[in-house]
């Protein structure tokens, strides 16, 4: 019936996976050797648990923080990037079940996709 | 200690973490927290926000592949994406009211049971088990390649026990967002031994689901500054780096008496963690 679309699906998750870890990865190594060059000589002191800083604590946030300048917040961004990837593989699935017409799994995957979407942009 | 020397410490930590959970498929994230824990005294708060970071990554890795391969059954993960990504977000609001060392007991606990279902093994069964009315409806039945491969390797299965299968993923979606970790043990036994989904197909789909049920808690985990950038950075890359290393060896590999011995590291570990976190208390 519609296995021509499903396996369609199957690759366009399979590339946005892949894409989504070596950038992000790409950039959490850009950001890791910034962060070495500027603050390697800093003490590393993670035994009390401060939370990170408030600049790295949100999508806006970090958005704003990023430049240059602030090796950590690219760091973060690299790792937001990771956060959406599997965000962005339900979008590609709810995209895919919309073409295949198929009612019952664009609700369930439209519920995942809200779910995921108030963890990383809702309010608190 | 500095950066220079924290840094490649963790990213070396984190690197054998994730070998050593892609060989023996606990996940290397299981395995990141106590050594970081236990061996660099890290607060677990950051250890749990680096360590989920690491199974996104790892499980969207490997879910690349097998997706392409067949084996996934991606409207099986989808419809149990549902009870997982809430799960995930009750066990992350939970996680910031929890004391660390109550974490640290849950932590052991969940840690010495996944040591135990590894080494366990599993019996193959007949695939064609009792049919859920619900799985029909769903889509849920599906095929996988087969031992023999080509067109003519195709297996057919059916799903059971659909309502039960996500009860249990509720659960374990609770367990991932508390401690951060994939809850990959939890995944299978659903899938495998409630759902009769074919263990091949039960362990890979688990993996494609590993990804948004950490996402769900990740938002959680950014917002209470869990993910910090210092820690985070060189656990992903070092788990990452590890597990895919660990996975390119795993075929043909002599993984029994390796697996059993890390077994034993794992379960040594967890009583370390039930310890600390008992004497933190």
């Amino acid at each position: 019936m519609n296995t021509w679309n499903d396996e369609r699906l199957e690759r366009i998750i399979s590339i946005v996976l892949r894409t989504g870890v070596i950038l992000s990865a790409a950039i959490v190594f850009l950001g890791g050797a910034c962060y070495l060059v500027r603050h390697g000589h800093e003490l590393a002191d993670y035994r009390v648990f401060r939370g990170a800083p408030e600049e790295y604590r949100s999508v806006r946030a970090i958005i704003h923080a990023m430049g240059p300048s602030n090796c950590r917040a690219i760091i973060q961004f690299g790792l937001l990037l990771l956060i959406a990837t599997p965000i962005a593989r339900v979008a590609f699935s709810l995209a895919g079940f919309a073409l295949e017409r198929d009612r019952a799994y664009v609700v369930i995957t439209s519920i995942v996709l809200a779910v995921l979407i108030y963890s990383i942009a809702g309010q608190r | 200690m500095t950066n220079l020397e924290f840094t490649p410490l963790v990213f070396l930590i984190s690197m054998t973490a994730g070998y050593l959970g892609a060989l023996t498929g606990l996940g290397g994230g299981v395995v990141v927290t106590p050594a970081l824990t236990l061996l660099l005294g890290v607060d677990i708060r950051y250890a749990i926000g680096a360590s989920l970071v690491s199974v996104i990554a790892t499980s969207s890795g490997a879910a690349a592949a097998y997706v392409r391969e067949g084996f996934s059954n991606i409207r099986i993960g989808m419809f149990l994406e549902i009870a997982t990504t809430l799960g995930a977000l009750l066990g992350a609001f939970l996680s910031s009211r929890t004391p660390t060392s109550i974490l640290a007991v849950i932590f052991g606990l969940v840690l010495l049971h996944a040591a135990w279902q590894s080494n366990r093994g599993h019996s193959e069964r007949s695939t064609n088990a009792l049919p859920d009315p619900l799985a029909a409806r769903l889509k849920l039945n599906g095929t996988y390649p087969g031992d023999y491969g080509g067109d003519h390797g195709i297996e057919h299965y059916n799903v059971s026990n659909v309502k039960a299968g996500l009860g249990l993923m509720l659960g374990a979606g609770t367990i991932s967002g508390l401690l951060g970790i994939g809850s990959g043990a939890l995944k299978v036994i659903a899938m495998d031994q409630i759902m009769r989904i074919p263990f091949k197909v039960s362990t890979t789909t688990s993996n494609f689901m590993i990804g948004v049920t950490a996402a769900a808690s990740a938002g959680i985990y950014l917002n209470r500054g869990y993910i910090e950038p210092g820690i985070a950075m060189p656990v992903m890359l070092g788990v990452l780096a590890g597990s895919m290393l660990g996975a390119s060896q795993l075929i043909g590999a002599r993984v029994r008496v390796l697996r059993r011995i890390f077994a034993i590291v794992v379960a040594v570990m967890a009583i370390e963690m039930i310890v600390s976190g008992v004497r933190g208390s």
